[in-house]
């Protein structure tokens, strides 16, 4: 029996973050709900919800910037709220919005951020040459940062992220506003430090080709809570084989009749648009066609047969797209402010 | 992999100069309203005019010159402490809060750059009005002025500090220039002797930290003062120590 309990907390060492039952209010406003999970040694780890779903404010928690409310978290080991120093020495961090100093040349960027780790020189010198070859900024290098791209200047800041050997790296919102050819650039960059540094990265996104693309694991975040967490092809998995997508005219009436039919497994309407999750969506096809539509009482405009992508498990799991469920936390986060107002 | 106070101390302090010595600008822009000052204020109340509450001999020049590098202090000061709140707009505030260092060593560093770079500041001030005809008593007043400006510098600094850490935007800072810098600046007696404030406005003087500093190099430059040096310097040093302490407590309780 004690065997058994030591090899478990041997694992949960292993583990490179721990999270248990974390929470963060503001003014009674819940941005993150009692969330646990784990990241593995090397993993990339993505966290997938709508913007104000509580990611930014986890990444927060887990850097030592925001103090939780409740819960406890540990990074390399160490908590998060009694063993700061250790922690902040562990990660490297990149921020959603630009953390530079524009005035500083990139070269001076690294430079400072070295000292400030405690880098000595010789390791300076070398590092900073390594990183920069890395995001490819060597001839960027004695330019002041006021005269970057928002590439560049987000490639400057994961070079910066790795200056100090992290353990562990987080990604807040990597591509957040690029353009796609910057994106997959950025994402190349992501994949080849998480091989060549052998890091542990934990990102942020409400990209869902993002998630898929990098994330071994993904956590699906919604009102502060993940509804739920596994790999990307599990998380497909769930929906089982196909997504069958009908542009249909009136969704209501049609909505009711696909409900009954014995191979539909699940079924969710967005607008005039009714998704089917089936197996082997196309031998389904003519089965829907058979339906007499005049009879029925809708009419059939288009229908499109395609394996589930992360959207869809997004919809699966918390009834909207992610789009609405930025709409609508806005609106939670508005009613929440109108309420502080008052007070 | 080590790191000490020292080193975050001196890598804040190399960042405030580079940024200092690359914004010609800004070091023009803080020289000429001091040097307008000293030169329509100076040179117009100079010609056969004699201040009431000062003592006869004195011309108004040489009576000036102290405050006006009182206030030269007191702007670059308030300006770097509060540039904290640029950090935090531009998001840099968070690269250092998220650094394993001490806050306090953070805050520290910043003000041995803010004090450099006030002090370089005050210097060309005080070099100006050499031109304008500034006479000091002897050489060692210079190394006594030096160190009331030190100390007014650090003061400030933390005082901004303090007031930046508990600010949320940079919304508020020509509120703060206008209704905190401003009235320490006019009440501190840089144009005229506090005592020749109506009794009802003296108290505000006297609560004045900038005054002491004023009196101070006053007393260094021309030898001519209000209080006595050592009281001028102890309480200098006691609103120096007080608003280091509370500008590091506060900058280190700030969440971003």
């Amino acid at each position: 029996m004690l065997q058994v309990f030591d090899g478990y907390d041997i694992m949960k060492t292993l583990f490179m973050i721990r999270v248990e039952n974390l929470t963060k209010k503001f003014n009674g406003f819940t941005a993150v709900d009692n969330i646990s999970f784990f990241v593995n040694k090397g993993e990339i780890f993505g966290f997938l919800g709508p913007n104000g779903a509580g990611k930014t404010t986890t990444i927060k928690m887990l850097a030592t910037l925001l103090k939780p409310t409740g819960g406890e978290a540990k990074i390399c080991g160490f908590d998060v709220l009694k063993e700061k120093e250790n922690v902040r020495k562990s990660i490297g961090i990149v921020f959603q919005e630009p953390a530079l100093d524009n005035r500083l040349t990139g070269f001076e960027n690294l430079d400072f951020h070295a000292r400030l780790y405690g880098l000595d020189k010789e390791t300076r010198k070398k590092r900073i040459e390594e990183v920069l070859n890395l995001v490819e900024l060597q001839d960027k290098a004695k330019i002041l940062v006021i005269n970057y791209s928002g590439g560049m200047q987000r490639r400057l800041e994961i070079a910066r992220g790795l200056m100090h050997y992290p353990k562990v790296l987080f990604l807040d919102e990597p591509t957040l506003g690029l353009d796609p050819q910057t994106r997959h650039r950025i994402w190349d960059y992501i994949l080849q430090l998480n091989q060549k540094e052998k890091i542990t990265i934990i990102l942020t996104t409400h990209y869902m080709e993002e998630a898929d693309y990098l994330c071994q694991r993904v956590g699906i975040i919604d009102f502060g809570k993940i509804v739920a967490l596994d790999t990307p092809k599990n998380l497909k998995n769930i929906l089982g084989g196909d997504v069958i997508s009908i542009e249909v005219f009136p969704p209501e009436r049609a909505f009711e009749i696909f409900k009954t039919l014995s191979w539909v497994k699940k079924i969710n309407r967005y607008n005039s648009i009714i998704n089917l999750n089936v197996e082997q969506g196309e031998k389904k096809i003519p089965l829907l066609m058979k339906i007499d539509q005049k009879e029925a009482g809708f009419e059939i405009k288009s229908v499109n047969l395609r394996k589930p992508t992360l959207e869809d498990v997004f919809l699966y799991f918390t009834g909207k797209t992610i789009r609405e469920g930025e709409a609508s936390q806005e609106e939670k986060n508005k009613m929440t402010m109108r309420g502080r107002f008052r007070k | 992999m080590k790191s000490n106070n020292l080193e975050t101390i001196y890598v804040m302090w190399l960042r405030e100069m580079k940024r200092f010595l690359r914004a010609k600008s800004r070091i023009i822009g803080t020289l000429l309203l001091p040097f307008f000052f000293l030169l329509a204020v100076g040179s117009g109340f100079n010609s056969g005019f004699s201040l009431p509450g000062a003592p006869p001999g004195v011309n108004y020049l040489n009576f000036l010159v102290p405050g006006i590098l009182g206030m030269t202090m007191l702007f670059s000061s308030m300006s770097t402490g509060i540039s904290v709140l640029w950090d935090k707009e531009f998001g840099f505030l968070k690269e250092i809060m998220v650094a394993p260092v001490k806050r306090f060593a953070i805050v520290l560093g910043r003000i041995a750059g803010g004090v450099t770079t006030a002090l370089i500041q005050g210097i060309l001030i005080l070099i100006l009005s050499f031109f304008l005809g500034f006479k000091m008593v002897n050489l060692p007043s210079f190394i006594l002025a030096l160190l009331f400006m030190f100390l007014i510098g650090i003061g400030f600094i933390g005082f901004g500090v303090a007031i930046a850490s508990k600010m949320e935007d940079t919304q508020g800072f020509s509120l703060i220039m206008q209704f905190v810098v401003f009235p320490i600046f006019l009440f501190s007696g840089v144009f005229f002797p506090v005592t020749n404030f109506p009794g009802w406005l003296r108290p505000i003087a006297y609560l004045d930290p900038l005054t002491y500093g004023v009196d101070g190099l006053r007393s260094s430059l021309i030898g001519f003062s209000q209080f006595p040096l050592f009281l001028d310097l102890i309480i200098l040093l006691i609103f120096g120590a007080l608003m280091v302490i509370l500008g590091s407590w506060l900058f280190s309780r700030t969440e971003i």
